[in-house]
């Protein structure tokens, strides 16, 4: 429970001293000539339909396998360049093979129906042509969730360690938490979009309570594990109350805090997303929900891409933050 | 300059120690459980005395109980004539568990007594001191689960010692050392002792140890603990294991704890 168990492919296996040239090459070149595979047949092929970035899609996989054929030459004299090649060729081919496929199936042989299953290309076209709003939609979403998540972790964190602090808190915070806690924050919604002045609020207060169930538990246990013989070595060499919670308990609580708050953030995306489905007018959930009434796949595509990269940067954020506040924690998991 | 001198030379004594009639008892659901019956002793400032009995017996909670953590159910504890209300950071406790805070480098955890009391920033030298003077100033920054068993229970030492403490408790700090460590740390102990001048309690069921380190041996009975005897160990310091009278002594105290042919 207290720590997430990902091995980290490059922190387990052996760091290699040196990347044999004749191996760099074939594999950096072979990743090159990937991409370069993928701009011809963009380029060259005939489309079965009519689609406006072909050309533009075709020059960037041209652009991304001469910096690979470029960076491989290089590599050939800067160690650390070779090691990162070397370690990322297979996903640089295997990339380049999935989009092969992709456009292949899709805008030249047609073998997947065509509105619901659009090309690279038109997902590219999304970008640049809706970028904007787009652009406006995470701005929006990541304000949503940025204040909810904060609300909701502070109050999780100072509720978690009053129970867990505190007998009398924890008497009428107990059965409560029991009670509401489980329920999805989601179920609350269409009460809340009432209660609440603005949808925005609404929403903002449901990711808070879908953040602040988790990491209340989780510093609620973090705080009533802690080694009761730290206590006792604090009291004994002078300590008052205010210590006793500030330097010994929530230290000591933090590992299981952040797999509160990594709880959260997950759960905090999922209410994000459907609270911009359900009532919100901007943002990502809107975004895709929009994008669907009009019968715009490549936009939701677009959008899903989007989402993914967001989501995955605030985790990676938070594992960072991990890292350097619990950097004394053995054998932490890499993100 | 004088004032300061005296002060200084008064906080380096060590405290007298008076156990009045103190029993004990564990309340475990609902049923009484007595650990400590009747317990009277004095111990006079700056002596060094081991207190010896089987495990469990209940000298671990008297400990306690000196150091102020928790009240005893019946009898007094007084330090210089003064009862014992709560913890007193010139009474310190060693535990047998270093209980290191592992989120914070060896020398913050020295640090701990002073940064609890707020005296951090006027007297960080004495950190600094605390691990010379236990041999660990390398260390400083190192994390407690980069440290053997050994340095471990040293820098408990050393963030014990950074209190000044006028009474030192020890609750089988060396028990989970191996055998040479633990040697090495005995002799550590009775120089520190004699150095800073403190009120040494020893809590032990190593006898040897007791007998190297201690003036006197306080033997406890099974819980509930009473003092059953006490031995005086008149011996001069740095003592040898293979010293007569500490092996003949060694063996009066195995017989009298039942351990048969005492050797």
């Amino acid at each position: 429970m207290s720590d997430v168990t990902l091995a980290s492919h490059a922190a387990v296996r052996p760091a290699r001293k040196g990347v044999s040239r004749g191996a760099l090459s074939r594999l950096g070149l072979g990743a090159g000539l990937a991409w370069l595979g993928l701009a011809g047949a963009t380029a060259l092929l005939p489309e079965a339909g009519d689609f406006e970035r072909t050309q533009d899609f075709a020059a960037i996989a041209g652009v991304i396998g001469f910096a690979i054929a470029a960076a491989t030459l290089l590599g050939l004299r800067s160690s650390g360049l070779a090691r990162r090649l070397r370690y990322g060729a297979p996903w640089l081919v295997a990339l380049a093979l999935f989009f092969l496929v992709w456009e292949l199936v899709t805008a030249k042989y047609q073998r997947l129906p065509m509105p619901f299953f659009p090309p690279p290309q038109a997902i590219l076209e999304v970008f640049l042509d809706d970028g904007a709003r787009l652009a406006d939609s995470v701005w929006h979403s990541l304000l949503l969730l940025v204040v909810g998540y904060a609300v909701g972790a502070t109050l999780g964190f100072v509720l978690g360690v009053a129970v867990g602090w505190s007998v009398l808190v924890g008497y009428w915070a107990h059965p409560i938490l029991r009670f509401v806690g489980p329920l999805p924050a989601t179920a609350w919604l269409p009460i809340a979009f009432f209660i609440f002045p603005s949808s925005w609020s609404a929403s903002t207060a449901l990711i808070a309570l879908a953040t602040a169930f988790p990491v209340t538990v989780l510093t609620w246990s973090g705080i009533a594990s802690v080694n009761k013989g730290f206590y006792d070595v604090a009291r004994t060499l002078g300590a008052k109350q205010s210590f006793l919670i500030l330097r010994v308990a929530i230290p000591a609580a933090l590992p299981h805090v952040f797999v509160g708050l990594f709880m959260g953030l997950s759960g905090s995306f999922a209410v994000l997303v459907v609270a911009e489905m359900l009532g919100v007018k901007s943002g990502l959930g809107w975004y895709l929900q929009w994008a669907q009434g009009w019968a715009a796949y490549a936009n939701m595509y677009a959008a899903l891409i989007v989402m993914a990269v967001l989501c995955s940067s605030l985790i990676t954020g938070l594992f960072r933050l991990r890292a350097y506040l619990l950097s004394w924690q053995k054998g932490l998991v890499q993100w | 300059m004088v004032a300061a001198a005296l002060r200084a030379e008064e906080s380096a004594r060590g405290v007298g120690l008076d156990v009045a009639h103190v029993s004990h008892a564990f309340d475990l659901k609902g049923v009484s459980l007595p650990v400590l019956d009747n317990v009277s002793f004095r111990v006079e400032p700056g002596a060094f005395v081991a207190l010896l009995g089987p495990s469990g017996c209940g000298k671990s909670t008297l400990l306690r109980l000196l150091a102020g953590l928790d009240a005893p159910s019946a009898g007094t504890v007084s330090v210089d004539g003064a009862g014992v209300q709560g913890p007193d950071p010139a009474h310190v406790l060693v535990f047998q568990d270093p209980t290191l805070f592992p989120w914070r480098s060896v020398a913050r955890n020295v640090a701990l007594g002073l940064e609890a009391r707020g005296l951090l920033k006027t007297q960080r030298y004495k950190v600094a001191e605390a691990l010379e003077l236990v041999g660990l100033s390398a260390f400083a920054d190192a994390l407690p689960h980069q440290l053997s068993g050994g340095m471990a229970q040293r820098v408990a030492l050393a963030r014990a010692l950074v209190n000044e403490p006028r009474l030192f408790l020890m609750d089988e700090p060396l028990g989970k050392l191996d055998a040479l460590t633990r040697i090495t740390m005995q002799a550590e102990l009775v120089k520190l002792w004699q150095r800073s001048g403190f009120t040494a309690l020893l809590v032990t069921h190593d006898v040897e140890e007791a007998l190297m380190l201690a003036q006197r041996l306080i033997v406890f009975s099974d819980r509930p603990a009473r003092v059953r005897t006490t031995f005086v160990v008149d011996r001069p310091y740095p003592r040898h294991r293979d010293d007569p009278h500490l092996v003949a002594l060694r063996r009066e105290v195995l017989t009298l704890l039942g351990v048969e042919g005492g050797s």
